[in-house]
């Protein structure tokens, strides 16, 4: 490999430097039918699974073909996006915030053709490369965090367990069948830095054992008092411990105050906390953004832990899959999944969906967590 | 011939989920064929050592990541994610594996030919995997070594005319929703205001600053497609103060079955004839609507614009006139103190460009949380340990009952010590001549 120089001269950093310069104007790229009807949309409609119609005051439509796109994707996968949105879109194409991808016509012939031409695209293992979905009262595609793939902190992968969870519910993410769509997201750690806190179903990795301390290196590696200041449970402190003969500045952790958030980590890389037995998934649900009906709320604990079970995760996938249709059975229309369960109460959702409650599903963090018990007598037998 | 055997991964292939273990797989076929002839300037194997690392990690059911390293590029303090893996010898290819935000359009909208032009260059510079696109609404560049920073971020700015996204403690890349491109309900330009408010704060966005990160996120309106109150500390969300519009013909071509309601968005399902009465009037939640079988009418005061009705009858309601947005403040994962969803701060707020009293209220936030607020503390954990009547008074808004679900249950109120009368200075002499000790 020859080094191949861009022009940039190192030993003259600021020589003709720019910066500040921010992402492209929004409307850059807008197909024409988008850039002349800006503003001027007055209705829309589903025409099928995956197929949108937007109408303009003026009568102008635009059809959009939306197909679900992997977060985790190659620039060789990219290049046949922009294939196609040559060969049909004019040279445009969108993305969605949930990672799908939407192809734009405003003839339905094109769209007729490129629906078709989606349809026939597969890798070679055998599963669709675009397959059409995510639209109405469905299972959108997944957001998802970085996991295994690419992340320090990871108590789970996240491509893998999404990619299995889609499998087990594509139906839905093809059909309009539930009594109002579905949000599943998943987050590798509590950090969620991609946020699922507020889905209507989410899978959050966590973990389950105190972390390592690595007293060798934790004066070298860490601030110290930095890793202490991280714990929200004050289960971190500072340490000397005799090390080969030596004393050494470390640290020490109160495990039984310890709830495994990682924070510390983050702070001090000489606290691993991974672990193959200690880590897995917990699933939340009911949770919604959305100000449609009721309020946007956050998600519910409703198992408490999950093994990882690579490479398909079995355990997880069948759970969703079971909620997801005891909700589809049990739901009144337009009641999200959060709605359904707190019409019917917490309790019947237990019994109806037959999860098993256990300790771990009651708040025992900070002061919320009395506004989570019963102050009443009204229960059911 | 695959570099390493990965069979566990290969599971991932089956089902029909497009597979990002296939699309990988293409990847690492293209490098190895290398079409164009290129001179890669990170290894060529990197795709099959990601593969391989990540085969490892399903064994052993633990990451192979470590921290990040301090890089990055000259002058700005984000962009750039460090990433080492902690089996260098074994996966070479992905033993330098650092991140590279890059700065996606409001809405993301692309042109072929750019999209072609970044993968070109990271398929010289990088490993040829991407993010489409990251959490926060970054295009993720994923996986390249510190010699090739500079070079991609000269070719990025100086042929591509694009810049880096936020990481660390300072301003992330806003997002917005796709707004009035193409979507009837928004009530104002988000991917304008998201556009303007990232070029005004490029500054911020790229030198950390903050205490902690902070997210501007833009939605158009109450349905909230971007998150924007449950993942952005400061959240804009489209609303409206006249009445909803009401075409009354096409609400009894709804009532008569002769529309699809929801905009066929219950297709897949028969859930018998549309009922106006009991699918809309009787589930509003502000009580604020009647259908006597020929005309509906919508009580605006009571309206609290939730979208119901308009998403179910989008031909024949429409958002109102008068528009603009509302702001709410202090949205955050859970990490460390609990989740928080954004809370209401400023009800109604002109949303026209140049949108200076948007930007009013954030650099008053900014002002505060820069002084007061601790080392990694979002402001909506600065806004709970120091109250809401003190975002409140930073911000000059007057508090009112929309900013609250309820009053306070406790009764300890902190007074200010001008609004009692004699202040808090009292003289125990005078105290004692009329109560003995």
């Amino acid at each position: 490999m020859a080094f191949i120089s861009s022009g940039y001269r190192p030993e003259k950093p600021m020589e003709g430097r720019i910066s500040d310069i921010g992402p492209h104007k929004y409307d850059s790229y807008f197909p024409p039918v988008i850039a002349e009807n800006f503003g001027k949309w007055l209705y829309h409609e589903i025409l099928e699974p995956g197929v949108l119609m937007h109408v303009a005051e003026g009568g102008a439509k635009v059809y959009t073909v939306r197909v679900a796109g992997t977060r985790t994707m190659s620039i060789t996968h990219i290049r046949e996006v922009c294939d196609i949105a040559d060969k049909y879109c004019n040279g445009f194409v969108r993305w969605t915030t949930r990672s799908n991808i939407e192809f734009m016509t405003d003839s339905e012939e094109t769209l007729a053709a490129l629906k078709a031409d989606l349809a026939t695209r597969k890798f070679d293992g055998g599963s669709f490369k675009f397959p059409l979905g995510g639209t109405g009262a469905g299972v959108s595609n997944m957001i998802h965090t970085q996991g295994w793939v690419h992340c320090h902190t990871p108590a789970t992968d996240a491509s893998g367990p999404v990619k299995c969870v889609m499998d087990a519910v594509f139906d839905d993410f093809q059909n309009m069948r539930l009594p109002a769509p579905v949000r599943i997201s998943l987050a590798c750690c509590i950090n969620m830095c991609g946020a699922v806190h507020c889905s209507d179903i989410g899978v959050v990795g966590i973990h389950r054992k105190p972390p390592m301390i690595d007293h060798e290196w934790a004066d070298q590696l860490c601030e110290i008092p930095l890793a202490v200041a991280a714990c929200p449970t004050a289960a971190v402190r500072p340490t000397k411990v005799e090390h080969d003969g030596k004393k050494v500045n470390t640290i020490a952790v109160k495990a039984d105050r310890c709830m495994y958030c990682g924070n510390c980590y983050t702070m001090c890389p000489a606290m691993p906390i991974a672990d193959a037995e200690g880590d897995g998934v917990i699933i939340m649900v009911g949770g919604k953004v959305s100000n449609r009906i009721s309020k946007p709320k956050f998600s519910k604990v409703v198992v408490g832990y999950i093994p990882n079970e690579p490479p398909r995760w079995p355990s997880l996938t069948k759970t969703i899959k079971h909620i997801l249709d005891v909700y589809a059975t049990d739901a009144q229309k337009y009641e999200r999944l959060g709605d359904w369960a707190e019409r019917i109460g917490w309790q019947a959702f237990f019994e109806k969906t037959g999860l098993q409650f256990t300790h771990h599903l009651i708040d025992d963090f900070r002061d919320p967590a009395y506004y989570t018990w019963r102050q009443s007598t009204q229960f059911t037998f | 011939m695959a570099k390493h055997a990965t069979p566990m991964l290969d599971e991932l292939e089956k089902g029909p989920w497009p597979s990002f273990v296939s699309d990988i797989k293409q990847e690492a076929a293209h490098r190895a064929a290398n079409p164009n002839g290129l001179d890669y300037q990170i290894p060529a194997e990197a795709p099959e050592d990601l593969l391989g690392v990540l085969e490892l990690s399903y064994e052993e059911k633990e990451t192979h990541w470590k921290h990040g390293g301090i890089v990055g590029v000259f002058g700005y303090g984000g962009g750039v994610i460090g990433r080492y893996c902690d089996q260098p010898e074994k996966f070479p290819g992905v033993a330098h594996f650092h991140t590279v935000r890059v700065a996606q359009p409001a809405g993301k909208y692309y042109s072929t030919k750019f999209l072609r032009d970044l993968c070109d260059l990271w398929d010289l510079r990088g490993s040829g995997i991407t993010n489409m696109h990251g959490s926060t609404g970054d295009i993720v560049l994923l996986g390249t070594q510190t010699p090739q920073l500079e070079e991609l971020f000269y070719e990025l700015t100086h042929k591509m005319n694009v810049d880096l996204g936020g990481s660390g403690s300072n301003l992330r890349t806003p997002a917005a929703c796709l707004g009035q491109s193409r979507c009837e309900y928004a009530c104002y330009n988000t991917q304008d205001m998201c556009y303007q408010l990232t070029m005004d704060y490029q500054d911020e966005l790229h030198r950390p600053a903050f205490p902690y990160k902070f997210k501007f996120k833009f939605d158009g309106c109450p349905n909230g497609c971007v998150c924007a109150m449950a993942r952005s500390d400061f959240a804009v969300v489209g609303t409206w103060k006249d009445d909803i519009k009401i075409d009354q013909e096409q609400v009894k071509a709804y009532a008569a079955g002769e529309l699809k309601p929801n905009a066929g968005a219950h297709a897949g399902r028969d859930w018998g004839k549309f009922d106006l009465q009991a699918e809309v009037v009787d589930r509003c939640p502000g009580h604020c609507m009647k259908w006597d079988g020929a005309k509906l009418s919508i009580d605006t005061k009571h309206c609290v614009r939730c979208m119901h009705c308009i998403n179910t009858m989008p031909r024949a309601l429409h958002i109102g006139d008068e528009r603009g947005a509302s702001i709410l403040v202090g949205a955050k994962a859970p990490v460390v103190d609990g989740a928080q969803m954004g809370s209401l701060l400023i009800p109604f707020i002109d949303c026209s460009a140049p949108y200076d009293d948007v930007k009013e209220v954030i650099e008053k936030i900014w002002d505060w949380w820069m002084e007061e607020g601790k080392n990694r503390e979002r402001v909506g954990e600065t806004m709970k340990r120091l109250s809401f009547q003190k975002l409140l008074e930073v911000t000059d808004t007057e508090a009112a009952p929309y900013h609250i679900v309820q009053p306070r249950t406790n009764p300890y109120i902190f007074f200010k010590e001008e609004e009692v009368p004699g202040g808090w200075e009292r003289d125990i002499k005078q105290f004692r001549e009329r109560h003995q000790r």
